[in-house]
């Protein structure tokens, strides 16, 4: 017999006791949970992301559509960047106004070369208020789960309010479990000596994001 | 000290050494009373989490009540999103899959991101006797690793070391894994997480090999998740062209929504935070033209023991677990003991009620667990999934001192009384007589009530331990019945 089988049989054998007529799922579970906490106008859903993101060490930066290629290339000047790895699909505008070395996000590089960059610029799927996370789901303008990982600067640019969600139900009702998924919630950190918390450990130590009106 | 649990002395013995180490009392008392504090912050902010909780709950039975469905489903979806799925009836079985997976790369080392499982399995020691060097990657593992130590809490493994000992263990041991701990290295956490982060980097960016366990997995769409800080998680299942997974069958959740549910309750409950800094989810492998992330993914379904808890019709509700580590953070027996005492990778209330039931209760360590509790119920209140902890430990106490049936690797059987409750079984079952018995009751008591002066502070033989920490209670002049029969004789008392 294979394992699988082995397996399975066991399960099937500890289970003699629950009836054959259980409930099925739909009823089983109870969702008399919240869909979002709190009443909130879209502007406060807003100020809530920008709070939780500062709250857990992002520096969070607010512009109107028509600023944000200087706010970026003032990111990147002010953190000494001299490269930036780019996602194939992000807005050209937005790096309009730095002069930095751009460096395209190409399947074919290796890890070794991205760590030599400075900084990521991307865009992202969405952001959930309630808990001050971002959302990458792999698309054109965010590129592979590498490049928001290796770089030690990240500059995440979310489109508000059209990105910002205020909950965890209401963001993966929006998002594809088919597509490699990425919630960032603040810089690297770890909290594992004494608990005291220090930002970055493999990931990002600054991560900036520029929340974008208008757009 | 091994890496291994074996031979691990009870954990009355265990504990007593623990106790008399006041480095380790207070680092663990400064620890778990900080994450307590910022837990009941994070949670208040949810007005909705009683009924999160009995979500998580409901989830998390219905999945164990009809597992073999989900667990079929989970295997289609997986294997349709390109993953490879492997069933490994217990850690031997796991082990060999895993170590012939990694051979097959031709590659001799391995990354591994936290993950209990793997701990559970052995996995590590497994990889070297077939000379392939595994390198933990969270900072926690690194220093439980580079310490040859063991792990003593779920969420902080390295719990039980204050800065000044990873300082020491940094500056020993960095140099014969790889790159060596800068010069001067000072114990500030912040230089110590530098140090970690160019030990590992450089393991990272080499890789060929990812070894990760899983929070969740998703049957219906065969995703998993990993919840973390640090962002070795993601290197871990991003760098690496193969990504091998060790999950126990319990992980399963029928639906992406139930994701919703955990999402919300795993973080506010083991870290204290509205979120974990980072979650990686991922659905089989990507399409090779984007490359993203490993091109092949393997899936290694573990029972060692869970089938055997699923057949505990009491027990079984500890396969809820979602491993937040909340009720060791409550424990005062664990704040005490620490995480070694329990000698098993899942320590404090979770653990006492896991490792007897996935290993059964014939060694002396797993059949001492379940009264590693004072009973107090904190782990029950705070536990994210509503396991009723204190309920099993009873379960389990009674099966170790009356025996009774169980399931080891799925066969039936009947386990005999333990050794050592010899004295606890006469003294009940004298009980049992002697309250059968009115009338030698009375004469007891009253013969007691005038020996009294003559009884001893403590028990001779088995029962002396017990005495050891506690007064004997004291016998009283008259016994009850008596008293009530000359005052008031059951009659009203004015008030």
């Amino acid at each position: 017999m294979s394992s699988r089988e082995l397996i399975l049989g066991r399960v099937r054998r500890a289970l003699a006791d629950v009836p054959r007529d259980d409930t099925p799922y739909e009823q089983a579970v109870p969702r008399g949970y919240l869909r979002e906490h709190g009443a909130r106008s879209v502007a406060e859903t807003v100020d809530l992301l920008a709070e939780n993101l500062a709250d857990y060490r992002a520096l969070v930066h607010r512009c109107a559509a028509g600023e944000l290629a200087a706010t970026i290339a003032g990111l990147l000047a002010a953190h000494g960047s001299a490269s930036v790895v780019v996602p194939a699909g992000l807005d050209e505008t937005w790096l309009a106004a730095t002069g930095v070395t751009r460096v395209p996000d190409r399947a074919e590089d290796t890890s070794a070369e991205l760590d030599r960059v400075d900084s990521v610029v991307t865009g992202c799927a969405l952001a959930i208020a309630e808990t001050g996370t971002l959302v990458l789901d792999g698309g054109p303008d965010q590129g592979r789960r590498r490049i928001t990982l290796v770089p030690d600067h990240h500059i995440c640019v979310v489109r508000v309010p059209g990105q910002v969600v205020s909950s965890v139900p209401q963001a993966l009702e929006r998002l594809d479990p088919g597509r490699p998924l990425t919630w960032i919630s603040g810089p690297s950190a770890t909290s594992d000596i004494e608990l005291d918390r220090v930002e970055g450990v493999h990931g990002p130590r600054t991560l900036e994001v520029v929340l974008v009106s208008g757009g | 000290m091994s890496g291994t649990f074996v031979g691990m002395p009870a954990f009355p013995e265990a504990a007593h050494e623990a106790v008399n180490n006041p480095t380790l009392r207070a680092n663990l008392r400064h620890a778990t009373h900080t994450i307590r504090a910022k837990r009941a912050v994070a949670v208040s902010e949810l007005d909705d989490w009683a009924a999160l909780r009995e979500a998580g709950k409901q989830i998390k039975d219905h999945t164990l009540r009809h597992l073999d469905r989900y667990l079929v489903q989970l295997e289609e979806s997986v294997t349709a999103a390109g993953g490879v799925v492997h069933w490994a009836a217990d850690a031997d079985e796991a082990n060999r899959i895993v170590v012939e997976l990694v051979r097959a790369t031709g590659e001799s080392e391995v990354v591994k991101v936290k993950s209990m499982a793997t701990q559970e399995i052995g996995l590590n020691e497994a990889l070297e006797a077939a000379g392939i060097h595994a390198y933990e990657t969270d900072l926690a593992e690194l220093i439980v690793q580079l310490g040859k130590d063991r792990p003593s809490h779920i969420l902080v493994p390295a719990i039980h070391r204050n800065r000044g000992e990873i300082r020491d263990i940094f500056t020993r041991e960095m140099s014969e894994w790889g790159r060596p701990a800068p010069e001067g290295l000072t114990d500030t956490p912040a230089e110590l997480a530098e140090a970690a982060r160019l030990h590992l980097r450089e393991k990272f960016l080499r890789a060929k090999v990812g070894v990760s366990g899983a929070n969740f997995m998703v049957a219906e769409t065969g995703t998993m998740m990993v919840v973390e800080s640090e962002g070795n998680g993601r290197m871990c299942l991003t760098l690496p062209e193969t990504l091998i997974s060790v999950v126990g069958i319990e992980k399963t959740v029928p639906t992406w929504r139930d994701l919703e549910v955990f999402l919300q309750t795993l973080p506010r409950s083991s870290t204290a935070e509205r979120m974990n800094p980072y979650t990686s989810m991922w659905t089989g492998t990507t399409d090779s033209d984007t490359a993203d992330g490993p091109r092949t993914f393997h899936l290694v379904l573990i029972d060692n023991g869970r089938t055997d808890t699923l057949a505990d019709e009491v027990g079984r509700q500890a396969l809820r677990c979602i491993r937040c580590s909340a009720c060791l953070n409550v424990c005062p027996v664990y704040e005490r003991a620490g995480g070694h005492a329990y000698g098993s990778v899942y320590p404090g209330p979770i653990g006492a009620i896991l490792s007897p039931q996935l290993r059964g209760t014939q060694s002396e360590i797993d059949a001492s667990l379940p009264y590693a509790s004072s009973l107090c119920g904190a782990c029950y209140e705070v536990c994210p999934v509503a396991i009723d902890i204190p309920e099993v430990l009873v379960h389990l106490r009674e099966r170790i001192a009356e025996g009774g049936p169980v399931t080891r690797e799925g066969n039936k059987a009947v386990l005999k009384p333990a050794k050592g409750h010899a004295a606890e079984r006469a003294a009940m079952r004298a009980a049992r007589w002697a309250f059968g018995h009115p009338g030698a009751l009375r004469t007891g008591q009253r013969l007691a009530s005038r020996t009294r002066r003559f009884h001893p502070r403590t028990l001779p033989g088995p029962g002396r331990a017990w005495s050891d920490t506690r007064d004997l209670p004291a016998v009283p002049a008259e016994p009850f019945r008596d008293w009530w029969q000359r005052t008031q004789g059951g009659k009203d008392v004015p008030k």
